[in-house]
């Protein structure tokens, strides 16, 4: 895999999704003075999925902190200290609970630039273990991001592995506009490209887990071709860029799977240049599919691709159904459903 | 075995309909300087009983009585009185202008001009208001140019705001007022944030947070008020309680038979209830706040009693739900007639000064208007460009707005 924006000179060890983000928050909080990390259960216990362990020791209270239950507050808070000029990166502790800070995030963080022409501005960082995979029912199981690519004025981003997790944080939390940072937590300690039967794979053996233990950075906005092929784009983050490798391969169809890493804004041109190359698209996610970003990023191939589209653009995705617990592995979309979609999308349907 | 009766929904209703008067003795009243004034490092709970009672200085004489009378030189509350005038004046202009259809939308602050003014002098440059739509008198008291004030209610060429936010929705950085919000309440956890990023970097300024009645009932307020007394923000929570949230009467927030600053103590809050109407209490309450905070010794929630005098907007008819007349009885009166009652009688005002005071601030206000307005009016073509439209989304354009500016052709 092509890494082009990996430095040459930094000394690099084995991490796990969870340290790579840790030590992203790290590498910001040593660098700058004004990120603060707070959250629940994020301060003293270094938070649920161990995520900011040893930060509070490290940086002392008043620069990570735990947090009231209050997503709302949380938010709200970091909203006022950026307008202050602050660096907030905050913890909401499952993406299924963002819902009562969707008026701060909204209303408040997206518009700040905006309502005040500039004065004002919210450059944080809201964190949000998303996605299933995992049992975990309907509230520890979600993929919210259309709730956050349809809201002017936010960034939405999801890493895929270690390398990236750190570097797109580090980007984030270095970027002046309001960004959702979304981790598969499925991810967290491995790779999963939805074989739920086979062994989990730690990162420790994967390349991707190799990761630089100084200050690196991954471009938002720039997709990544995770899989060169020729016969179908692949259009997939998160857990989905596993499934959709494994589906490839599995499938024999020498399909293109672009990991789009940043959801919203996003990197068109890669989209768009490989798409006019394969002539087929096949959307993967693990949100429900109705008004999902899936619906999004099909018509902005088919409005940039049209001419040079050799079959309908299939969107393999959650079913429209609450997140389920008994019938994980009938809704989480896995492999032999993305490779279904493959060989129907060759077939031209 | 008891006798179940059946049960019964309770929905709060005010005394006073239109073609009714209404019973103010829910208000609560205390005669003036009979609250005590504790020192800044009172334990919160120990607040309780100003959290029922009526923090005010100014008698029914116009004389300035009790512990909470301010040691406050003459200019200044000249200035104050000046700024309270200048606000009624600026308001009853702009809701003119809208009537002219050269406006869109204007909200007044009748009757609670001695809030944000007096607030204002009480605070100090560098500390930051996080305000709702009816503190223009902060904006006024820190002396920010009306003509400013007015390109924005306009949204014309030389709107601040590039015509992007309904008027009255002003952002003024350099001023402490930070950007009105549309949606309610958000502005009051924003505050306390502030007011932690001041203490997390070992600053000196202060929060304060502006809410108003009707709009405690959202989440956000509770929220703030738990933030606030966990990590012991420097920030002052006022809580403007007018009676009324458009055509809702304030016992149906919840303030039936209890007080919103009772909320505070609740919350573990030291918390004042204070005569919204008399300037010197207003000023007083807020410099006790101010002091409390910048000390470290954490947050105070300050309930306002006042009166909203005017409609909700240039959109509403009070007529329609409560009595015409009603704020001919508010018992607290008017905060403007009893600042000019005191400052008469002191000697340091007098019916010659306030008649010319008057004229020389229409007369102020009239030419801001007419310049702003020789920037553009709503809807003629000195509008902002429609390419800035698409900026400040995010600090950088992303592809996608470019792509739409060309759509537009702009």
């Amino acid at each position: 895999m092509a890494r082009d924006d990996q430095p040459k000179d930094t000394a690099t060890m084995p991490m796990t999704m969870i340290q790579a983000l840790r030590s992203a928050m790290d590498v910001m909080m040593e660098r700058d003075d004004n990120v603060v990390v707070y959250g629940q259960d994020v301060g003293y216990f270094g938070g649920v999925f161990r995520v900011t362990d040893g930060l509070q020791a490290k940086y002392g209270k008043s620069r990570v902190f735990d947090a009231p239950i209050s997503e709302g507050g949380i938010v709200g808070t970091a909203v006022g200290m950026a307008a202050y000029g602050l660096r907030p990166v905050v913890e909401i502790q499952f993406a299924d609970y963002f819902y009562p800070a969707t008026d701060q995030i909204v209303s408040e963080a997206a518009r700040l630039r905006y309502r005040s022409a500039g004065e004002f501005t919210a450059s944080m960082v809201i964190r949000m273990p998303c996605g299933g995979g995992i049992y975990g029912g309907q509230t520890h199981s979600q993929s919210p991001e259309a709730f956050f690519t349809h809201v002017c004025g936010l960034r939405t981003v999801m890493p895929s592995n270690p390398y990236d997790a750190k570097g797109l944080l580090i980007s984030s939390i270095e970027n002046d506009d309001p960004v959702i940072f979304l981790e598969p937590k499925r991810l967290y300690n491995g790779p999963f490209d939805g074989h739920h039967d086979r062994p989990v794979v730690p990162w420790s053996g994967h390349a991707l887990g190799n990761v630089p233990t100084g200050h690196y950075t991954v471009p938002l906005d720039k997709a990544n071709i995770v899989r060169p092929g020729n016969d179908v784009t692949v259009l997939a983050y998160g857990t989905m860029v596993w499934v959709s490798e494994a589906a490839a391969r599995e499938s024999g169809v020498d399909a293109e799977v672009i990991d789009l890493r940043s959801i919203w804004p996003l990197d068109l041109d890669t989209i768009v240049d490989s798409v006019k190359k394969t002539g087929r698209c096949v959307i993967v996610h693990e949100a429900t599919r109705t008004s999902g970003f899936g619906a999004e990023l099909a018509a902005l191939v088919q409005e940039h691709c049209f001419y040079q589209l050799e079959a309908p653009i299939e969107r393999v995705t959650g079913w429209d159904t609450p997140y389920p617990h008994a019938q994980e592995w009938a809704y989480f979309p896995g492999p032999d459903r993305v490779a279904a979609a493959l060989k129907r999308t060759m077939e031209g349907r | 075995m008891s006798q179940s009766k059946p049960l019964s929904l309770h929905v709060p209703e005010p005394t006073g309909r239109p073609g009714c008067k209404t019973d103010f003795s829910y208000l609560q009243l205390s005669p003036a300087g009979a609250i005590r004034r504790p020192p800044i490092d009172v334990a919160p709970l120990d607040t309780s009983d100003i959290a029922t009672g009526l923090i005010r200085v100014l008698d029914e004489n116009g004389d300035a009585v009790g512990p909470w009378a301010p040691e406050v030189e003459p200019e200044l509350l000249r200035f104050g009185l000046r700024t309270m005038m200048k606000t009624r004046i600026f308001d009853a202009r702009m809701v003119i202008a809208q009537r002219q259809k050269k406006m869109s939308f204007y909200m007044l602050s009748l009757g609670e001009e001695a809030l944000g003014t007096a607030q204002a002098l009480a605070l100090e440059d560098g500390d930051m208001h996080f305000p709702t739509y009816r503190q223009q008198s902060l904006l006024i008291a820190k002396q920010v140019p009306l003509v400013e004030m007015i390109c924005q209610l306009l949204s014309n060429e030389k709107d601040p705001l590039k015509g992007r936010q309904l008027p009255v929705m002003y952002s003024v950085r350099r001023a402490g007022f930070f950007t009105i919000s549309g949606n309610l309440a958000t502005q009051y956890p924003q505050a306390v944030g502030w007011a932690m990023a001041s203490a997390i970097k070992g600053d000196t300024k202060i929060a304060s947070a502006w809410i108003g009645d009707g709009a405690t009932a959202e989440s956000d307020f509770s929220t703030a008020l738990t933030f606030a007394h966990v990590y012991r923000a420097p920030v002052i929570l006022n809580v403007v309680n007018n009676q009324w949230a458009i055509s809702t009467f304030q016992a149906i927030a919840g303030g039936e038979s209890v007080t919103f600053a009772t909320r505070g103590i609740g919350s573990g809050i030291a918390s004042l209830r204070v005569d919204g109407n008399d300037f010197l209490a207003v000023l007083s309450a807020s410099r006790w706040a101010a002091e409390r905070a910048r000390s470290n010794l954490g947050p105070t929630l300050i309930e306002w009693v006042t009166y909203r005098a005017g409609p909700h907007s240039t959109s509403d008819d009070p007529s329609r739900y409560r009595p015409a007349d009603d704020f001919q009885h508010f018992p607290l009166g008017d905060p403007v007639a009893r600042l000019r009652q005191y400052l008469t009688k002191q000697g340091w005002w007098s019916d010659e000064e306030n008649d010319r005071v008057q004229a020389e601030l229409e007369a102020e206000v009239l030419a801001a208007q007419k310049e702003a307005e020789s920037y553009g009016i709503l809807g003629d073509e000195r509008a902002p460009s429609a390419a800035t439209m698409f900026e400040d989304v995010y600090k950088e354009m992303p592809e996608h707005l470019r792509r739409q500016r060309q759509e537009l052709g702009v």
